[in-house]
């Protein structure tokens, strides 16, 4: 799949949880969304763009998929 | 018009509770209050003749045929304007009345053709049945007076004819239209002997506002207005009640049959969401059901390129199996997949996803209802906990306050946008929230009395800005949120809400709603009485889809507006099984029953009852499907009865994406536009040929019935069924009912559903369990399905899709009345008589800037691709803003719209889509390049190999 379609979904995910004045809470929500949600295949692919570059995405969306890839639940 | 063994009790039932005993004929009976003499005799099994009286609409005495004595009563009222009272003793037959009755009978049919022998009512005739009744053996005035018999015959509407010499002017028909449509297309022209029935201005029924829902035609008791068919073909002779495959409205219908062609559709009077009533789809338009179209014979080919080659159904599904087992060896478990259907059944689409769970091995599989209502599920699971709508359709007729956002139910949902028109009629607010002037705006005897004419994209803008009004000006209903919600979050969203950037002053300019009609329908929403929330695509097909529809259900609990009769948040569904396909387990992140893939104690249900063991991770949604075909990781995919490659945004990437898979398996009616890049055809089977359930929009389960037999041999549950068998998972049902059964063991929500309770009660809303064993109207009544309530935070973040000088208009798509979704069933009936093509709604303003005319081909660009319409010169839409549909493949309405889609759940953004307009003269280069395909799949088509030549 291509990274930017990717970026562009995790970003918007991350806009959403954006407004959640605790920002673990934001963060904790995005994990779960993507670990509700997205297919293990685009997750690891984003896994490997926030290892690899990850300078697109929002600051709260690179912490949830980088706590995605400590937790090696792929 | 009434060809079945129901009884017409003349006026409708009352619902009173206070009881009142009179006697009717030497019988004591007892009725509620304000029932008419009329319906108490007839519920006492005394038939008083009638001509202008029907059950279905409110007295009127026009007719006086139905007079009746009363002891102590001066003359002889008409029973069905009179109202039965404490201790009334009435007598509906003695000489006197028989003489009356006979003299008015004379008199009819002194005007009156006399050829019942060659009339299409013989034998289904209410003036026909009275006048036997009554006893008339001559017209002492002869036939030779003054008359009607020579008024001309209307034939101009595809379906129905209007035969005025007919007439016998019992305004039957006005009244239905008034009434139970509520469009007031016909009225009674002229006076005394001049009298005649006048579609708009005495216009032909097709110039007229008619819009076809057929409730005069029901209403009429003679021939003056009769369905084509029955001309055509004579009276039905058996009829079946089922469930109709258009909209979520879901209504029910008795398919009247000579054998096993179907002869009328008929709304059933005795059905819980229409009450008698239907659309122009529902009620005529069901020939696509036996068009030469139809593909009835297995069809396969190794590429597309290829002509198709018939076969047996046993070769096409064995041909198929082997292929998709031999892409899971080459390329991985997860490289194929399956789509169900919104237009087939539960018990189908259970199956479908079962397939891919069980037998593929995976859980890639998904819904068209991905591309509509998925953002419902997503938002009302997250606050309420149930990813459904909350009440009944009855529901509106207790509302006080209507909220629309981004629906348009005259259109869409057109029995239901009825009854909502008669609520407001008695005198319910309503307010509009929508970019365009849909019908609702303004219509005969409905005025909205705000309409929010928000710029596309900016719905949550607008939600938030409403809840900052009810927040800041204290309008909350406090205690039912400290009762029923999650207070911690509804102090957090409180908080949120009234910021001064989400107030209506603020929010003005992002929505172009001026601040104080924001404020005022607010407050008209907050203390109105029952507030209640319709919403549509317009509000899910969004980038932040998900995020309005947690808005909408903030303001409902917010403001108390949730758990009883007249109020709550009501999803319309857009197609027949949207609801359903969603319960039945077909996204790919959860099972039947809304329960996710990763629950171990789920998983291990489903696991020991389908005997296997199941992926706990999701899998692709539709739009990850052609984003991972195209990068040659997804290769096979199985659709039942979609058309991903019309109705899917941002066509040209998913026609590449088709072309690039390997194996592509389509069940449908017909060769529709997915099914050109098909490598396996299986015939589907329509609604009239097969066994199931279909799911509304209220969560009304309501039986579809078998009247005809496959014209491809098999229902389509079958060919699932074989499908499973030849790539090794068994399956083994005899009947759909088999499959509800198991569905209904292994999901709480349906636990209480079977065929036969179906069958008793006509359907069954589900929750059906043994905690609500009738089934479930009005959700979350003492507590919401999650506990409590929870408020989410919606901030507001505008699309990708905004107006600039290169793309300086903003596109909305939506559909018309007249034809459904992708166009595959109405455009292969008489539907298209009003819609023949898809047309770029612009403003006159807009269009004066651009040079364009009415009906001038105008190039539509976005940054996804290009296409030419036809332009409509139109007010509804406001300036900046052009509108179109997408019924038509060729119009290519989904070659502008983008890859953008909602945040949560993929929906795509139908709604927005900036784009250039100019006028050109030709088509784009995509209509021709797609043209030329279709063609040659066309061709590929016409030139297969037929089975016998094959062997």
């Amino acid at each position: 799949m291509e990274n930017q379609n990717l970026i562009k979904m995790a970003n918007n995910i991350g806009a959403f949880f954006n407004s959640e004045p605790d920002k673990a809470q934001a963060v904790a929500g995005i994990e779960q969304h993507l670990k509700s949600f997205w297919e293990p295949r685009m997750r690891r692919q984003i896994i490997d763009y926030v290892q690899q570059d990850g300078t697109e995405l929002m600051a709260i969306v690179a912490e949830a998929v980088r706590n995605l890839a400590a937790q090696r639940s792929l | 018009m009434i060809i079945n063994n129901e009884t017409d009790y003349g006026t409708p039932a009352s619902l009173s509770a206070n009881l009142v005993t009179l006697e009717i004929d030497g019988r004591k009976v007892t009725v509620p209050e304000g029932t008419s003499v009329m319906r108490a005799a007839g519920e006492t099994g005394i038939n008083i003749p009638k001509l202008c009286a029907t059950d279905s609409l409110d007295p009127f005495g026009s007719c006086r045929m139905c007079l009746v004595q009363i002891e102590g009563a001066r003359g002889y009222p008409a029973s069905c304007t009179t109202p039965v009272a404490e201790g009334m003793k009435v007598c509906t037959q003695n000489e006197k009345l028989a003489n009356i009755r006979r003299g008015i009978a004379e008199l009819y049919i002194s005007d009156h053709p006399l050829d019942c022998l060659t009339c299409s009512a013989n034998g289904d005739c209410e003036l026909q049945d009275t006048v036997g009744a009554v006893g008339l053996r001559e017209v002492r005035y002869g036939y030779e007076g003054e008359n009607h018999l020579d008024a001309a015959k209307d034939g101009s509407n595809p379906y129905f004819s209007f035969d005025p010499a007919k007439c016998i002017v019992c305004s039957r028909c006005v009244r239905a239209c008034e009434e139970t449509q509520g469009t007031y297309a016909l009225t009674i022209d002229g006076r005394g002997f001049d009298s005649k029935v006048s579609p708009s201005q005495n216009q032909a029924f097709m110039d007229s506002e008619c819009v076809s829902c057929g409730a005069c035609v029901q209403a009429c008791p003679t021939a003056t207005l009769m369905e084509k068919s029955v001309i055509d073909h004579g009276l039905p002779e058996h009829s079946v009640i089922t469930t109709c495959a258009y909209c979520g409205v879901g209504c029910s219908f008795r398919a009247e049959m000579k054998g096993e062609q179907v002869i009328r559709m008929v709304p059933d009077k005795n059905g819980q969401a229409n009450h008698g009533h239907s659309c122009v789809k529902g009620r005529f338009a069901f020939g696509y059901a036996t068009h030469k179209d139809r593909i009835t014979t297995p069809m396969i080919r190794d590429n597309i390129s290829d002509a198709w080659q018939e076969v047996s159904w046993e070769e096409a599904i064995e041909f198929a199996a082997e292929k998709l087992k031999q892409l899971q060896a080459k390329y991985g478990r997860d490289s194929i997949g399956g789509i169900t259907s919104s237009r087939c059944t539960n018990e189908e689409t259970y199956l479908v996803q079962k397939l891919v769970r069980a037998g593929f091995g995976n859980n890639n599989v998904d819904t068209c209802a991905r591309v509509c209502h998925s953002p419902t599920g997503y938002g009302l699971k997250s606050t309420f906990g149930e990813s459904s709508g909350t009440q009944n359709f009855d529901s509106v007729k207790k509302s006080d306050v209507i909220l629309v956002i981004g629906a348009n139910p005259t259109d869409g949902h057109p029995v239901f946008g009825s009854m909502m028109k008669r609520r407001l009629r008695e005198g319910a607010k309503l307010i509009v929230a929508d970019p365009r002037t849909i019908d609702l705006v303004k219509s005969p005897h409905v005025q909205a009395d705000y309409h929010l004419k928000l710029r596309p994209g900016t719905n949550v803008a607008l939600v938030t800005a409403l809840a900052h009004v009810i927040v800041t000006e204290d309008l909350a209903d406090e205690k039912f949120v400290s009762e029923r919600c999650d207070t911690e979050s509804f102090a957090k969203w409180k908080t949120f809400v009234a910021k001064p950037e989400n107030s209506p002053e603020a929010m003005a300019e992002v929505t172009g709603v001026p601040a104080d009609a924001i404020r005022g329908a607010a407050r008209l929403y907050a203390t109105g009485g029952n507030g209640a929330i319709y919403y549509g695509l317009g509000v899910t097909e969004h980038s932040q889809g998900s995020t309005t529809v947690i808005g909408i259900a903030n303001l409902a609990m917010a403001t108390g507006n949730i758990g009883r009769d007249g109020v709550g948040v009501n999803p319309l569904r857009g197609q027949n099984n949207v609801q359903g396909s969603c319960d039945m387990g077909s996204f790919p992140h959860e099972f039947v029953g809304y329960r996710h893939v990763s629950d171990t104690k789920t998983r291990a249900l489903f696991e020991s009852a389908w005997k296997v063991e199941l992926q706990s991770e999701p899998g692709l949604r539709i739009p990850n499907m052609f984003s991972a075909a195209i990068d040659g990781s997804f290769k096979g995919l199985y659709i039942q009865g979609e058309d991903i490659a019309q109705s899917d945004p941002d066509i040209q990437h998913v026609h590449h994406a088709l072309r690039q898979m390997e194996c592509i398996i389509v069940q449908d009616l017909f060769l529709n536009e997915t099914a050109k890049f098909a490598h396996v055809f299986l015939p589907g089977s329509s609604f009239l040929e097969k066994n199931g359930t279909f799911t509304n929009a209220e969560r009304r389960i309501s039986p579809v019935r078998k009247v005809m037999t496959p014209l491809g041999g098999k229902e389509d549950w079958e060919v699932t069924q074989d499908l499973a068998n030849a790539v090794g998972y068994p399956m083994n049902y005899k009947h759909p009912s088999e499959i509800m059964d198991e569905i209904a063991r292994l999901t709480p929500q349906f636990a209480g559903v079977s065929y036969a309770k179906i069958e008793a009660m006509g359907s069954i809303q589900w929750p059906c369990n043994d905690e609500f064993p009738e089934g479930t109207p009005t959700m979350h009544a003492d507590h919401f399905v999650r506990g409590q309530g929870r408020f989410m935070l919606t901030e507001y973040v505008p699309t990708d899709e905004k107006a600039s000088r290169k793309y300086p208009l903003l596109l909305t798509t939506g559909r018309i009345l007249s034809q459904y979704n992708v166009g595959a069933q109405t455009r292969r009936t008489d539907n298209v008589a009003w819609h023949e093509e898809d047309r770029l709604e612009i403003h006159p303003h807009d269009a004066e800037e651009l040079g364009i005319n009415d009906a001038d081909w105008v190039g539509i660009k976005s940054r996804a691709g290009e296409t030419v319409l036809r332009a409509l010169i139109s007010e509804r839409v406001q300036p900046g803003v052009v509108y179109t549909t997408f019924h038509f493949p060729h119009s290519g309405a989904n070659v502008i719209t983008t890859d953008n889609s909602d945040w949560a759940t993929n929906c795509p953004e139908y709604k927005v889509t900036a784009v250039h307009v100019a006028k050109v003269s030709e088509p784009s280069r995509w209509q021709k390049q797609y043209q030329d395909f279709s063609d040659k799949q066309e061709t590929l088509l016409k030139d297969r190999i037929v089975a016998h030549e094959h062997e």
